[in-house]
């Protein structure tokens, strides 16, 4: 498939800081690429780079195989959802759409016709004469993706769109999101620190950090098989714990082997183990259990509890179960090699659960 | 429950500090409202025979004979013309004060107000000792083998009188409205296609109409009813609205035609207010009504 946006060895630095050291990125046509981190990581830097609005220090960046720089935003066929929206308060909901087709001088009718189609696409029909100080956030928001997309954008750039919308919400706001990108057939590049909408609505995820790509796939590559630790910490929340490389399909942690499905590490090499906490099945009474501990705490999330356990060698386990458990029992578990996941120690390994919970 | 109520508002601030705002009513009656009541008064009166004052309309005929209406439209024309000017410096002063760094910006806004600090007499006659034949500038030209100009006493001096000593009114709301402005509209505009021309025109001058409006208004009002500025600068060939009532009270002792020509400058300044007042919906301008 053709690629859309390329960026080559890009990097971005602001007063001597670097923002983005050395990118390399392609996203596809017609793909869902979204890129994940925590805030100052580089995504919308990226975005802005994309959009016409920040020039990269070094390197080039290619928008269907041209290179674009020194090309001013609003000669790109490039538009963007803004976090804020900026929807323009001196202008009605029909003009703030229509802005765009307007510069172009399009026919009146045609204006008129294409913004109407574009009210029923977001499903504010009949909002045309609204005053947009007037709009609730999500309907603003729906006008912000109408403004944009009524112009007909290769790619559609989408900064943290749904980022001011409650819960409930932004879950219909990203299956619909999504649809509309099928129906479309656009691009969209997505900017989000939500780890889920990223996983819900992406087709790729580009996952960053202190400007650096961590691992890009696919929403299930990513969560299956994270590359490091980084990765598997702020794609869900994730057990991670020291661990041997002892021969090819047998890692050593938490004062066991376990047998597992990676190779081609070295003999003895210190790696990191990743292991999910639905993955993780516990039982009460430890006489089957290769790992054992003592419930520390239990939170009723809803669908499942959330469980904290000592565990012997002094790591704290966290396991998602549909059970409950008493604080204090005993309890025990089984590890099956699918259930866990081995990563080279990289240097992202000073990065906790909480802090990332925080950002 | 009521009574809980009850007692509720009577423990209100709010309620009993109507009174702290009672010496300013005092002073609004007895400054304001009183001496506006006696100009209508002295406008629809003249004293005759026998010291007897009678009420007519003659003060108010007389006011819309051609002479003032001559003046009036003199004062109208170069009142626009200022304000026209003003705005046309003012903008792009204020558009780029608000683009530097706080303190850059600070330091050049204060050079703006500081004249404002003298009293503007002074400032006029400095004016007039720059401008005179035989003042500064000419001898300047003159040192440089020029012809001296004839600068006092023109009409382009008043107008500069009228620029110079007002140019600070529009610059600084303008300049407080672009502070507000949030930039991601301009980056938005960019983004939907407008290059910096049209981003200029359908988002920014937009956007900063409040401040435009709020500019105008008090370049404008000021400049239309001014009067010791341009006597000083333009002498009597230049004779202003403002010159022409200020004439007939201290000159003519004519207090009765002199209320007359005020009571029609005050309801044609109601008259423009209101008008841009509906060009100002967001009221920002409506503040100084």
């Amino acid at each position: 498939m053709e690629h859309v946006i390329d960026f080559k060895n890009v990097y971005k630095e602001f007063d001597g800081v670097d923002v983005l050291s050395n990118i390399n990125l392609y996203i596809k046509q017609n793909e869902f690429m979204t890129l994940l981190g925590p805030s100052g990581c580089g995504k919308t830097t990226m975005l802005r780079i994309i959009g016409g609005f920040e020039e990269p220090t070094g390197g080039n960046v290619l928008l269907f195989g041209e290179n674009i720089k020194g090309v001013p935003p609003y000669k790109r066929r490039v538009n963007t959802v803004f976090q804020r929206y900026a929807l323009f308060p001196h202008l009605n909901v029909f003009e703030n759409i229509a802005f765009g087709l307007k510069l172009k001088k399009t026919e009146k009718s045609v204006i008129k016709k294409r913004v109407e189609d574009m009210l029923k696409l977001v499903g504010l029909k009949n909002y045309g004469d609204r005053d947009v100080s007037r709009l609730s956030g999500g309907q603003q928001q729906r006008i912000a993706i109408a403004r944009a997309l009524v112009n007909e954008p290769e790619v559609l750039l989408l900064d943290e769109p749904l980022g001011a919308l409650d819960l409930k919400f932004r879950q219909g706001m990203q299956l619909e999101l999504k649809r509309m990108q099928k129906s479309l057939g656009i691009t969209f590049v997505y900017v989000t620190h939500d780890q889920e909408e990223a996983l819900t609505m992406s087709d790729a995820i580009a996952v960053m950090d202190e400007g650096v790509i961590q691992q890009v796939g696919t929403p299930e590559q990513i969560y299956n098989e994270p590359r490091n630790s980084f990765v598997a910490d702020f794609i869900g929340e994730s057990n991670i714990i020291d661990g041997i490389m002892k021969a090819d399909y047998l890692v050593h942690f938490a004062g066991n082997d376990f047998k597992c499905l990676d190779r081609g590490f070295n003999e003895n090499e210190p790696v990191r183990v990743v292991v999910r906490p639905e993955d993780i099945e516990i039982t009460r009474g430890i006489k089957d259990g290769m790992i054992t501990g003592t419930v520390t705490s239990t939170l009723f999330m809803g669908v499942h509890y959330e469980i904290r356990l000592d565990g012997k060698n002094g790591f704290e386990w966290l396991v998602h179960s549909t059970d409950q458990f008493q604080i204090g029992e005993e309890v025990g578990f089984i590890l099956e090699p699918n259930d866990i996941h081995v990563m080279e120690a990289s240097s992202y390994d000073n990065v906790r659960i909480d802090d990332m919970e925080a950002v | 429950m009521k009574q809980a109520l009850h007692k509720n508002k009577m423990n209100n601030p709010f309620v009993g500090s109507r009174a702290f705002a009672l010496p300013y009513y005092a002073w609004l009656a007895i400054f304001i409202i009183a001496p506006l009541i006696l100009i209508v008064l002295y406008a629809f009166t003249r004293t005759g025979s026998g010291g007897v004052t009678v009420l007519t309309m003659e003060n108010i005929v007389n006011a819309f004979s051609p002479t003032y209406m001559t003046v009036f439209g003199r004062s109208a024309l170069y009142a626009l013309a200022a304000t026209a000017i003003c705005l046309a410096l003012g903008y792009p002063v204020a558009y780029l004060l608000s683009k530097m760094k706080a303190n850059r910006a600070a330091i050049i806004s204060i050079l703006f107000i500081l004249p404002m600090w003298m009293n503007f007499l002074l400032r006029t006659y400095a004016w007039r000792a720059l401008l005179d034949n035989s003042g500064i500038i000419n001898q300047l030209l003159m040192a440089i083998g020029l012809e001296p100009v004839q600068f006092l006493y023109t009409g382009g001096a008043v107008l500069f009188g009228l620029v110079y000593n007002f140019l600070p009114f529009m610059i600084l709301p303008i300049y407080s409205v672009f502070q507000k402005m949030d930039t991601s509209y301009a980056i938005a505009a960019q983004d939907l296609g407008a290059n910096r021309w049209q981003t200029f025109w359908k988002v920014t001058v937009p956007l900063t109409k409040s401040g435009i409006i709020s500019g105008i208004t008090m370049v404008f009002m000021p400049a239309m009813t001014t009067f010791v500025i341009t006597r000083l600068l333009g002498g009597s060939h230049f004779m202003m609205y403002g010159d022409v009532i200020e004439m007939q009270f201290l000159l003519m002792s004519e207090w009765n035609f002199g209320s007359a020509l005020a009571v029609i400058m005050l309801l044609l300044t109601i008259i423009f207010m209101w008008v841009m007042r509906k060009y100002d919906k967001e009221g920002e301008g409506a503040a100084l009504m």
